[in-house]
Order: C-alpha cells, then sequence, then structure tokens
C-alpha cells in the first residue's frame, strides 16, 4: 500500500501553518508582562494557539488515510520552515549546526518519500 | 531546591517520557482519524480549499471521537510536563531526546497499526531525521 501524495501535502501543509502559530508564541512571549488577565489579552498568543489548532486539523486530515511510518516523519519539516521564520524575524542568526540539521532533515525526508514511491 | 545536575537528571526524564507520551498520541490520533467515517477519506488540500465547509466538517467529527479526545489530552499533559522539564535545563540540549519520538512512532507504528512497514529509504530516512533533529540545538 502506498500512502497517498495528498495525504503527505495535507501533513507538510499542517507543519507549515504550526510553523507560523511557533512564531506567534513567541511574539506573545515577547510581550508578556506577568499577571494572568494579561496573558488572556495578549492576542498574538491567541493567534498562536488557534494557528496551533489548525494546523492540527490539517495533520489529522493528512494521517486519516495513508502510513503512520510514512506521515510522521514529514512532521520534521516544521523545523527548516520554523528556523527560517527565526532568522527572518528574530533575526536568529543560522549556525552551523542549524544547517547541518536543515540539509539531514531534508535529505531524510526525501528518502521517506522514496521509500514510498 | 534541587541541585543542578537533579534537575538536569529530572529534565531528561521528563522529556523521555514526553517522547512516549506523544509517540502513544499520534498512535491514537491515528486511529481516530481513520475511524472518521469514508467521507472523510481522500481529503485534499485542494479540495479543501474549494470546499472550506469540509474543514468545518471535519473539526466537529473531531470532537466524536473518544480516540482523538484521549489523543488531545495527551498532547496537553505533554506541552505542560515539557514546560517544567524546560525548567532545568535549555531546550538546546533537550533536541537529542525529542528526536526519539520519530524512532518511537515508527516502532509503534510496526507493531499495532495495519498496513505499516519499513523498507530501507524509510529507515534511513529515519536515521536521517533523527540526526538531524539531534543537531540541532548545538551551539556551534
Amino acid at each position: 500500500m502506498k500512502t497517498p501524495i495528498s495525504s503527505i501535502i495535507l501533513v507538510l501543509f499542517g507543519s507549515f501553518v504550526g510553523s507560523f502559530g511557533a512564531v506567534f508564541l513567541k511574539l506573545g512571549a515577547e510581550h508578556m508582562q506577568g499577571s494572568l488577565k494579561r496573558i488572556f489579552n495578549n492576542y498574538w498568543l491567541g493567534v498562536g494557539v488557534v494557528l496551533y489548532l489548525l494546523s492540527s486539523v490539517f495533520y489529522m486530515m493528512g494521517v486519516a488515510q495513508g502510513q503512520l511510518t510514512v506521515l510522521y516523519p514529514m512532521v520534521s519539516v516544521g523545523y527548516i520552515f520554523a528556523i527560517v521564520w527565526a532568522r527572518l524575524f528574530f533575526k536568529e542568526p543560522f549556525t552551523r549546526a542549524k544547517i547541518g540539521g536543515l540539509a539531514a532533515i531534508i535529505v531524510g525526508v526525501a528518502l521517506i518519500n522514496l521509500g514510498n514511491a | 531546591m534541587l541541585d543542578p545536575r537533579a534537575a538536569a537528571r529530572r529534565s531528561f526524564l521528563l522529556v523521555l517520557s514526553c517522547t512516549v507520551i506523544g509517540a502513544l498520541a499520534q498512535i491514537l490520533v491515528k486511529q481516530g482519524t481513520s475511524q472518521l467515517g469514508e467521507h472523510h477519506l481522500h481529503l485534499s488540500l485542494g479540495e479543501v480549499a474549494r470546499k472550506p465547509e469540509l474543514f468545518v466538517q471535519f473539526s466537529l467529527d473531531m470532537l466524536n471521537n473518544a480516540k482523538l479526545f484521549i489523543g488531545y489530552c495527551l498532547y496537553g499533559i505533554n506541552t505542560f510536563l515539557m514546560a517544567l522539564a524546560l525548567k532545568g535545563r535549555e531546550l538546546s540540549r533537550l533536541y537529542p531526546i525529542i528526536a526519539l519520538t520519530y524512532v518511537w512512532v515508527t516502532i509503534l507504528s510496526l507493531f499495532v497499526l495495519p498496513d505499516e512497514h519499513l523498507n530501507f529509504f524509510r529507515t534511513a530516512g529515519i536515521v536521517f531525521i533523527v540526526g538531524g533533529v539531534s543537531v540541532l540545538g548545538l551551539k556551534k
């Protein structure tokens, strides 16, 4: 049995949406000022949580059919997006470790797709 | 107060249990979504973009499924445990343990789920992904 490409795309899209969730949680954390009431008024955090929920729906639509041995590893592309957004939005530098890790993740995801063919 | 080494060990054990709980959650979520019914299979991103009501329908059906509910609760517990773990050790040093989730999900899938199998490329892919995620936090 082969995992449909439509499922793989849904899982990848879920990771993409989720990576923006992380960006908004980080923005929320930077605007955080202690009291619990302020946390609930912190709409950055709210947007982050909503994006995480949306991303999990896309993920679940994806895994509804196909094999988890193919689809779950696809979640690791979320790290790639997150590191790129961290560079763009928070000026976090690309370290050698990040570049090496990203390259290995890309090779790994490509191999999983080969193993699905 | 815990001394730093005890705190580090506690973080290590907390994150290790997070990876196991997270992997169990993935299996439950897979089983749960497979139960949601024929009309939710064969969904694609394009179809959802054309008919957004499919997204709403899927989300509502998700709320009615026991396995998805338990899976979601496990996600919640995981987030909480992870926050506790991060108090004892910085995230960058925990990546190699977090990466183990990919190993647990694969092993559990093979034992618990129908129609799963590994081959050379899939195994190599997982090795690369685990290696890649493990080094992300290194300081150089």
